[in-house]
């Protein structure tokens, strides 16, 4: 049988310490509340239009269908020594890859070394050769990373964390983490009263103050603002939230131009320079005289700026080359390599299909692993063995042939469950965690992150637009603490 | 502030200003409708709406025969009509919502839940059967997103540019109300027989009096007047009293005061020509405005309104050349 690890129930009689509390309340509540409670979550996040955008869906009018993204009630919670311990980790594994991307595009000593093959970065779209040699404030890249991470049972029943996923382009999400603790808040202030919460809301304080520490060299009051692709884009909520809670302005392409290597936005009063642009813009939208051409989100000249120091962009072009599918293997050496420490989270076991060995191996293994596109994201390009019918496992060994090099393999692991409220009652479903780690003068973070929660039962997937919800994350003091 | 911010912000006040005013004009064209009057006079009252916005020849391509159920579906859940309440609500949501971060967010929310429940009131049968329960649930969402903006914003610019909008908006919606109403009547009195004067007496004071309920001017009128109610009075309440929440004038001082705040290089101009139609306003009497002809100088009024807002748009919202 596979192992099983619920962040609640220890087994079937017992109780987790850290949760103690929270079930004793739990138990005490009548249904009708708790279900008047998610009526009127639902009621409120629609009003507040806390909404996503599905991609592929339209309504009648071509603009794209709103969305909620289904919220539960019941909190994750995370133990306090837990979380320092995690939080050591993702510093350590945040400042190893902010080192690689600035070795990449200099020096290059990891690859001299022989620990990241050359071609592994140099044919890798995300590499980008405009960087090369390109010097930017405090040699940070990614100001803003989303690690996600996971728990898997063990086989002694006990319960490890994973980095399951670094994601240092634009990793979104944390207005849900946010949002969800607001609602909480709101739906059940006796909960706040009875524990111990570490708070959150002081996300946008940090993510402000981190951007502006990292203002070209020079400017001592920086404008910040924030760059959306524009209304009708997923993320779009959380752009303007951001923007709003940091009190910036939120810009689309078109309020920005260049003129003498400075970037201005235009405004009623006439230009303001911009020095921090807090871009939720891929790269290759950026600058079409750098990238795509037919981009109308990005700004022209944008790059030129850039490489004169004008500008400082959040996070940096180039990030993606770190958060490959196919550098996620060699992490582990990179905190090796740079800091010289033993990494605090580890990863998953990783087979990576270009190597004929570990080709050999997941060919062989596939009803049993998940495999993965490497420059995927969102849930779509990938097999789950053990779900997948025949006809699809025949179908990816056929794609695997043919390109092996773009795909990597990993054993299916037992994510960890939490108790969720689903149709029949609550029910156990599978999670998943993504705190935001944030890097300017030094590495913060607030304690806790973006849990979602795979709905569908038995599902992996906890991807909004698969159908995943979110879960308030706490960390939590334990109660032998509070009893001062 | 980014000028395409201001824009927003300026569209989402007047496309809510303007779902107001056609919820007014509705529901007084509805209450007239009641009254006993013949069926060409009703026809007649419905197609002035549909002049009002300039919609007649839209409405005959699609639907022909003017006829109050018509007219009313198309000015209220017609998507494809522009200028209908369900596309102004939209396009004030859509405009909030691409600012939403200038916004409060009792603002945003008030805007954001028009939508929603406007959504679920059309879904319901109830409009059919009590259309006025509709209109005047329309004003009051009016009322409030304006309360909650003025209750709640920083009167900084982005308050500046939303009142700017409301306030065009308005001047141009009374002045076309005015036009359109005081049309209507002159067309009667050359059909009229002097036999008939008697009877339209009467008739006299339901048009006037549904003119003035529809700027919810018919209590300020009695207080300001007292006195019988009578067309030129109408027109100088409604074009020239400055204390007038909805008149001309009102409308133009309020335009006047949020332009100066946010007045920047380039607004000298559009300043001095708003300047100056408030002057033509605060001097002027009706009797002469009347005697050289009220359609002529609503048609201009409308025409230097008009102007105001290319003024607005260029010197503000449309973004500077770099």
């Amino acid at each position: 049988m596979t192992p099983m690890f619920d962040e609640m129930h220890a087994n079937s009689t017992q109780l987790r310490e850290h949760y103690r509390r929270y079930d004793r309340w739990l138990s005490n509540q009548p249904r009708e509340v708790m279900r008047a409670r998610r009526d009127e979550a639902e009621m409120i996040f629609r009003r507040v239009g806390i909404t996503f955008a599905v991609y592929g869906e339209k309504d009648e009018d071509g603009s794209g269908t709103e969305r909620l993204i289904p919220f539960d009630l019941i909190p994750r919670v995370i133990p306090a020594h837990e979380w320092s311990e995690m939080q050591r980790g993702l510093a350590q594994r945040v400042n190893a890859l902010n080192r690689f991307i600035h070795d990449v595009y200099h020096g290059q000593d990891i690859i001299r070394a022989g620990i990241v093959p050359g071609e592994q970065v140099f044919r890798n779209a995300q590499f980008r050769p405009e960087m090369m040699g390109l010097d930017v404030p405090g040699g940070v890249y990614s100001h803003i990373s989303g690690i996600d991470i996971v728990r898997a049972a063990q086989s002694d029943g006990s319960g490890q964390y994973y980095v399951l996923e670094d994601n240092l382009r634009v990793p979104s999400g944390v207005s849900y983490m946010l949002e969800d603790r607001k609602m909480m808040m709101r739906l059940f202030p006796e909960l706040f009263g009875m524990h111990r919460v570490a708070p959150v809301a002081h996300y946008p304080d940090m993510l402000l103050e981190t951007l502006r520490a990292v203002a070209p060299t020079g400017v001592s009051e920086p404008t910040v603002v924030v760059l959306t692709p524009g209304m009708y884009n997923s993320a779009y909520f959380e752009h303007a939230f951001l923007a709003q809670q940091m009190g910036v302005e939120l810009v689309e392409g078109q309020d920005l131009f260049v003129r003498d290597h400075f970037v201005y936005m235009r405004t009623t009063r006439g230009t303001r320079r911009v020095d921090v642009i807090y871009r939720r813009v891929d790269d290759d939208f950026l600058d079409p005289l750098a990238f795509r051409t037919d981009s109308t989100l990005g700004c022209a000249g944008l790059m030129g700026v850039y490489r004169v120091g004008n500008i400082t962009l959040s996070n940096a072009i180039g990030t993606g080359i770190a958060d490959d599918k196919s550098i996620y293997p060699y992490v582990p050496q990179m905190i090796e390599f740079y800091l010289g420490e033993k990494p605090i989270l580890g990863n998953v076991p990783t087979y990576q299909c270009r190597k004929p060995e570990d080709l050999a191996y997941v060919l062989a293994h596939l009803e049993e692993l998940v495999v993965k596109e490497v420059h995927g994201a969102g849930g779509y390009g990938m097999l789950v063995g053990p779900a997948a019918s025949k006809a699809e496992v025949e179908r990816f060994r056929e794609i695997l042939k043919a390109h092996p090099e773009q795909y990597i393999g990993q054993p299916t692991l037992s994510l960890s469950t939490c108790p969720t409220y689903v149709e029949q009652g609550i029910a156990p479903r599978h999670i998943d965690l993504r705190p935001f780690v944030l890097s300017g003068k030094t590495v913060q973070m607030v304690p806790g992150g973006l849990t979602r929660v795979a709905l569908k039962e038995g599902s992996l997937v906890v991807n909004s637009s698969q159908g995943g919800g979110t879960k308030d994350t706490w960390v939590l003091e334990s109660e032998t603490d509070d009893a001062v | 502030m980014l000028s395409r911010t201001a824009d927003h912000l300026f569209w989402m006040a007047r496309y809510m200003e303007r779902a107001e005013n056609t919820a007014r004009m509705l529901d007084v064209n509805y209450q007239t409708s009641l009254l006993p009057q013949s069926a060409t006079a009703a026809e007649r009252g419905w197609r002035g709406l549909l002049g009002i916005s300039e919609l007649t020849d839209d409405f005959n391509r699609r639907h022909g025969n003017v006829n109050a159920r018509a007219v009313m579906d198309y000015m209220v859940c017609d998507e494809s009509n522009t200028s209908s309440i369900v596309s102004c609500l939209r396009a004030a949501r859509e405009n909030a919502r691409a600012v939403r971060g200038s916004l409060t967010t009792e603002v945003w929310e008030t805007q954001n839940q028009t939508w929603l429940e406007f959504g679920k009131l059309l879904k319901g049968q109830d409009f059919q059967k009590d259309p006025s329960t509709l209109f005047e649930w329309v004003k009051f969402r009016s009322h409030l997103s304006r309360g909650v903006t003025v209750g709640t914003m920083l009167q900084d610019e982005a308050l500046h540019f939303l009142r700017l909008g409301t306030f065009l908006e308005r001047a141009d919606n009374t002045a076309r109300l005015l036009d359109v109403k005081f049309h209507a009547r002159a067309d009667e009195y050359f059909g009229s027989t002097q036999s008939a004067a008697a009877e339209s007496a009467e008739v006299d004071f339901y048009h006037w009096s549904a003119v003035l309920r529809s700027v919810s001017g018919f209590e300020i009128y009695r207080k300001v007047y007292r006195n019988v109610i009578r067309p030129d009075r109408v027109a100088e309440l409604l074009i020239l009293r400055g204390d007038m929440p909805r008149s001309l004038a009102a409308c133009m001082n309020e335009l006047i005061t949020n332009l100066r705040l946010v007045g920047n290089d380039e607004s000298h101009e559009t300043l001095r020509r708003a300047g100056r139609l408030r002057a033509d306003l605060q001097f002027a009497r009706i009797d002469e405005i009347l005697a050289t002809g009220l359609h002529a100088f609503l048609t201009q009024f409308l025409e230097r309104v008009g102007m105001l807002g290319v003024g607005i748009s260029h010197d503000f919202l449309v973004p500077f050349e770099a």
